[in-house]
């Protein structure tokens, strides 16, 4: 098993410090599964996480300028690694100059992802910054654990508002309750409530669109005013808004009546998807 | 005592007060013929830190008044002291003239501060008279010396993160001077991340060490002195020796010199904590192995205090290493601190007080009586 990897843009760089400290954001820990296109960030649906879940896939080629794998096995070309994404961000914080960046899979007291960053100065040979993170490796037997979720049979989908402008109502939400209702139609309407005993607030947001395929696969009966809804953890709504570095080129989100909400952000060669389950 | 600062000095002034409350709880000042001193400690007595403001450093510099002849060493709580000169932002912009003086008839520690626009910021702080809070230490005597800008120290630990207790600094193959973090023997070494700088021999204005001499020592203790060294663009010095000796930070200029004494970790190798040992478990256990095993009279470094009112030097006997087992800073479970070596201070006592058992003096005090 064996992986290297090198970043030589600072372009590249900024963009992928961008991803890392977004994916720390959203989980304290969380797999890395590296295939050799691929690198996907995991956050599997478990009860400890709240029932959350989130697949985040970048293609290397956009990021990396030398990119080598060998997986566990020919037939099994890939790489599950459980990592602390957080550690990961603080590395890349030391290379905000760097000369390169080489990432590569080792084996000190422990196997660990050891981050090589040279950094220039003013003599002849270069600085170079060692991380190095230690990473749980994932037996085989266990990725069936890691799959891609697939898209819920939805009942709305539409592109989401402004994020950053959803963030700051959510934030000012989160000190008067602890869950918040979100619910949207097929006209491109999306409204935020919470309801407490001494008061109710809704926002609401028009105009936002709703995605091609939503009035394909909704269902025919559906008025396209109907709202659908689900109660979510308002804390875990915001992790997700706050997290977000970059503004994502689409940003939309599947609701399932009551059982859970799917956000989708893509931006140029990233993406990631966000689930976060309805409460009771 | 009396004194003025006036002008940049005031900043200089305050940022040291900042550098020393990094280090110890109460601030010692003593009003020498050289210049103001003053000095604190920490409270596991394994950091020292002076800084020694030379006359021409003030406006007015009066150590005593003639009649009295010596003049009274007092001690304040850093907390006090440091309080007067909080923002440095405002010490620049409004302090034009800063008047230090000691009253023992009201036993007060007078700071006036005159700012812009006639105002007059006076701070009354009770002091205790004390003895001279001398560290035994000679940067002569060290064999190694790594001397560089501070700016390139500050980079050089930029990596690491401010909660970083402990950190590593030697020489490596191909000349390369190397800071490593440290793991402390609790932390989780699976769960820790490990980080390591390496910069160029060409960067260092001095060098002088062999490779594979490294020394493990408080990492936030000397960001204090490294802060100050780095807002007056000075270079510093490390003088070490082998681990488990006190480390030598010092700074100079023509006003004023600052000098951190740190203890260093007894093992301390550079190169044992590199990953290529097969059936090691954390690099770290060997450490807590060998500190309790090793011969403590070794590295005493000076002799014992005097206890005066209130002073917070306690007296230690150089004692058979069963007494010093039972210190009750070898109790598992406390801070990382505890674990360095105990500095024992110097005292500036009379000949005819020194205490019956004579003790081993590894080096002489460099800095001479107070």
């Amino acid at each position: 098993m064996r992986f290297r990897a090198k970043i030589v843009d600072l372009g590249c760089l900024n963009h992928f410090t961008r991803v890392s400290n977004t994916i720390s954001k959203l989980a304290k820990t969380c797999t890395l599964r590296l295939s050799p296109d691929k690198l996907y960030f995991i956050l599997s649906d478990k009860v400890a996480n709240g029932g959350v879940s989130m697949w985040c896939e970048l293609g290397q080629g956009n990021f990396f300028d030398e990119f080598q794998m060998e997986g566990v096995a020919a037939d099994h070309n890939e790489i599950y690694l459980e990592l602390t994404p957080e550690n990961l961000s603080r590395a890349l914080k030391t290379a905000q100059n760097a000369k390169t960046v080489k990432i590569k899979l080792t084996n000190k007291h422990c196997p660990c992802l050891t981050v090589a960053v040279e950094l220039p100065s003013l003599s002849s040979s270069s600085r170079i910054v060692t991380h190095d993170i230690p990473v749980g490796v994932i037996p085989r037997k266990l990725w069936t654990d890691f799959r891609e979720p697939t898209v819920p049979d939805f009942d709305v989908s539409i592109y989401l508002p402004v994020l950053k402008t959803m963030k700051s109502v959510v934030e000012r939400m989160k000190n008067l309750s602890s869950h918040v209702i979100i619910e949207a139609n097929l006209k491109g309407e999306m409204n935020l409530k919470i309801e407490t005993d001494l008061v109710c607030i809704t926002t609401h947001f028009k105009d936002l669109g709703n995605p091609p395929w939503a009035s394909e696969d909704a269902s025919q009966d559906r008025d396209s005013e109907n709202m659908a809804e689900a109660r979510i953890d308002i804390k875990k709504l915001l992790q997700f808004l706050a997290g977000q570095q970059v503004n994502p080129t689409k940003a939309l989100c599947n609701i399932v009546h009551n059982r859970i909400v799917h956000f989708i952000l893509l931006h140029e060669d990233v993406s990631l998807q966000y689930f976060i389950p309805a409460l009771s | 005592m009396k004194c003025l600062v006036t002008g940049g000095n005031v900043r200089v002034l305050g940022k040291a007060a900042h550098s020393l409350s990094r280090i110890g709880d109460e601030l010692y000042l003593e009003p020498l013929e050289d210049g103001l001193s003053l000095r604190t400690v920490n409270a596991s007595r394994s950091a020292f830190a002076c800084f020694l403001f030379a006359p021409l450093f003030f406006q007015h510099y009066q150590a005593s008044r003639p009649p009295q002849g010596q003049p009274p060493r007092c001690k304040v709580l850093m907390k006090s002291f440091l309080s007067v000169f909080r923002s440095l932002a405002a010490l620049e912009k409004t302090v034009e003239r800063c008047c230090i003086a000691l009253s023992t008839e009201n036993s007060r520690l007078v700071i006036q501060l005159h700012c812009k626009h006639g105002v007059t910021k006076t701070h009354n702080l009770s002091f205790q008279e004390c003895e001279s809070l001398q560290a035994v230490f000679d940067p002569a005597l060290c064999p190694h010396l790594l001397r560089a800008p501070a700016r390139v120290l500050v980079e050089a630990v930029s990596p690491f993160s401010p909660a970083l207790s402990e950190v590593t600094l030697g020489v490596s193959r191909g000349r390369r001077v190397v800071f490593r973090s440290y793991l402390e023997e609790d932390t989780d070494a699976a769960r820790a991340m490990m980080t390591e700088m390496s910069l160029s021999e060409e960067e260092f204005q001095q060098l002088q060490a062999q490779e594979g001499a490294s020394i493990t020592f408080c990492l936030k203790e000397f960001r204090g002195l490294l802060s100050f060294a780095e807002s007056a663009n000075l270079l510093l010095n490390i003088h070490f020796d082998v681990p488990g000796r006190p480390a030598i930070f010092s700074i100079e200029d023509s006003l004023l010199d600052g000098h951190f004494v740190l203890a260093t970790l007894s093992q301390s190798d550079l190169c044992s904590q590199e990953p290529c040992r097969p059936g090691q478990g954390t690099h770290s256990t060997t450490h807590l192995d060998d500190f309790a095993n090793d011969d403590i009279d070794s590295y005493m470094i000076a002799m014992e205090t005097t206890v005066s009112e209130g002073a917070a030097v306690t007296p230690r006997t150089p004692s058979p290493v069963s007494e010093e087992e039972a210190e009750p800073n070898v109790v598992p479970g406390t801070p990382p601190l505890k674990k360095f070596r105990s500095l024992f201070f110097g005292s500036v006592l009379a000949p005819t007080e020194s205490p019956s058992e004579p003790n081993p003096v590894l080096a002489e005090d460099s800095e001479g009586e107070g």
